[in-house]
């Protein structure tokens, strides 16, 4: 039986879902490497809170999925916290997806105004750093007064110090 | 739980005995400080005064659990220890996290006050680890601060808030500031070895350091706030969670916390 390709693998992984939002891992940026040597792969992860409670579970699924692929004997699931996640990772296609979804997707960083995925507008106020998962902070929306789910990368430079 | 995390990649320094024993004991008092208090928030879980803090405390709590997670594993890559018997089968004397993190929870002001007081010395330690030469320790350090810094945000809201409403509340917030000040400077109880760490250039800040640099953090933050601190050089002395003295609430604490765990050691979860 011929060694499974990166292709195959790349595309097995790209039917694996977040368990805690509607988009794939690749499109999430999650996946650092593919490693084949025969029928023995290793796929390296990178997450985005290093806390998140859905690791196990997603390595769980990565592993499921690559023993389903033929020529697969072996599927070693690891996370790494170097290099860190950092949301330029995520793809237009999974930004869209969160968008689709109802979440306000920040480019950068949390600190840049919120857009209301809602109306559009900027007329935003955080209302909780924390919200249903790590990744997630709560907003309102002062225009259309709807809250707001908006996507939460990890602080790279974060606007409160000293707050 | 089986191993999450691909295996630390460290400096040649560190397969000597010494060197290494030292990172690894502070790495242990460092999960077993977030072990802890992530326990003690998570104690908030629908009890906080407003639903926002509830899901606050919650997430922070689920955090610094994590955190105490992958501190584990990279204590037991270093010793050849299991994480989970780290995390669930010692004994109080055997746990090296400072008392401030076991305390009960008490009222609003003094969570407040010993997550605010925790988080700025938390994140005066993660910046002297991150700028070590210690390979992926360091790396991990600096991942950590990113996550951290969330923390912060909650504790100084809340913090500005109770000292700005005057009244009780005020008045609650300083007796919680004096309850828990002595324990607080305790987080900088120095662990075995870690001068060793520093004179070896390994640790680029040594306790005495770290416990100065926030100490010049939190005292401004506190002076323009016109609350007050009682500093008394000789707390340092008379800490001792980082030599396994403990108070009855770390018993209390383990108790509740590994009673799942105790029902069968051996079970995957």
């Amino acid at each position: 039986m011929s060694a499974p390709s990166t292709r195959i693998i790349w595309q097995a992984l790209g039917e694996v879902e977040d368990p805690e939002l509607p988009i794939a891992i690749t499109e999430m940026g999650l996946v650092h490497a593919v490693v084949i040597d025969g029928g023995a792969v290793r796929v390296e992860l990178l997450p985005t809170f290093v806390g998140c409670p859905a690791l196990g579970v997603i390595r769980d699924r990565v592993r499921n999925r690559l023993l389903a692929i033929e020529g697969v004997r072996s599927a070693d699931v690891i996370f790494r916290f170097d290099p860190p996640w950092t949301i330029d990772r995520m793809s237009d296609a999974g930004r869209a997806r969160l968008v689709a979804h109802g979440m306000s997707v920040p480019r950068v960083r949390l600190a840049e105004p919120a857009v209301c995925p809602v109306c559009g507008s900027t007329n935003t106020t955080l209302e909780n750093p924390f919200g249903p998962t790590l990744c997630r902070a709560i907003y309102y929306c002062r225009d259309c007064r709807n809250p707001i789910e908006r996507f939460k990368p990890p602080a790279d430079e974060l606007l409160v110090a000293g707050r | 739980m089986t191993g999450l995390w691909a295996a630390p990649d460290a400096p040649e320094v560190l397969r000597e005995g010494p060197s290494r024993e030292a990172l690894r004991a502070l790495l242990l008092a460092m999960a077993d400080d977030e072990l802890m208090l992530g326990h003690r928030h998570s104690e908030w879980t629908g009890f906080a005064p407003d639903i926002e803090s509830d899901v606050a405390l919650s997430s922070i709590a689920q955090d610094e659990i994590g955190h105490a997670r992958i501190l584990y594993e990279q204590v037991a890559a270093l010793d050849g220890t299991v994480p989970d018997t780290l995390a669930f089968d010692r004994t109080p004397s055997e746990f090296r996290n400072a008392i401030l993190t076991e305390q009960e929870n008490g009222d609003w002001a003094y969570t407040i006050v010993r997550a605010w007081l925790y988080d700025h010395a938390d994140a005066v330690r993660l910046a002297a680890l991150a700028a070590s030469p210690l390979g992926s320790f360091a790396a991990l350090a600096k991942t950590l601060q990113r996550e951290e810094k969330y923390h912060l945000l909650f504790g100084n809201a809340w913090f500005t808030r109770l000292a700005g409403a005057g009244g009780e509340s005020r008045a609650r917030l300083q007796v919680a500031l004096d309850t828990a000040w002595a324990d607080a400077a305790a987080l900088f109880e120095p662990t075995p070895g870690i001068e060793r760490l520093v004179d070896d250039g390994l640790l680029h800040r040594g306790p005495a350091g770290q416990a100065a640099l926030w100490a010049a953090t939190v005292g401004p933050r506190l002076g323009a706030l016109g609350l007050e601190v009682q500093v008394d050089q000789a707390v340092l002395a008379a800490a001792g969670g980082r030599a396994g003295w403990h108070t009855p609430a770390l018993t209390q604490l383990l108790d509740e916390m590994t009673s799942v765990w105790r029902t069968d050691p051996r079970a995957r979860w």
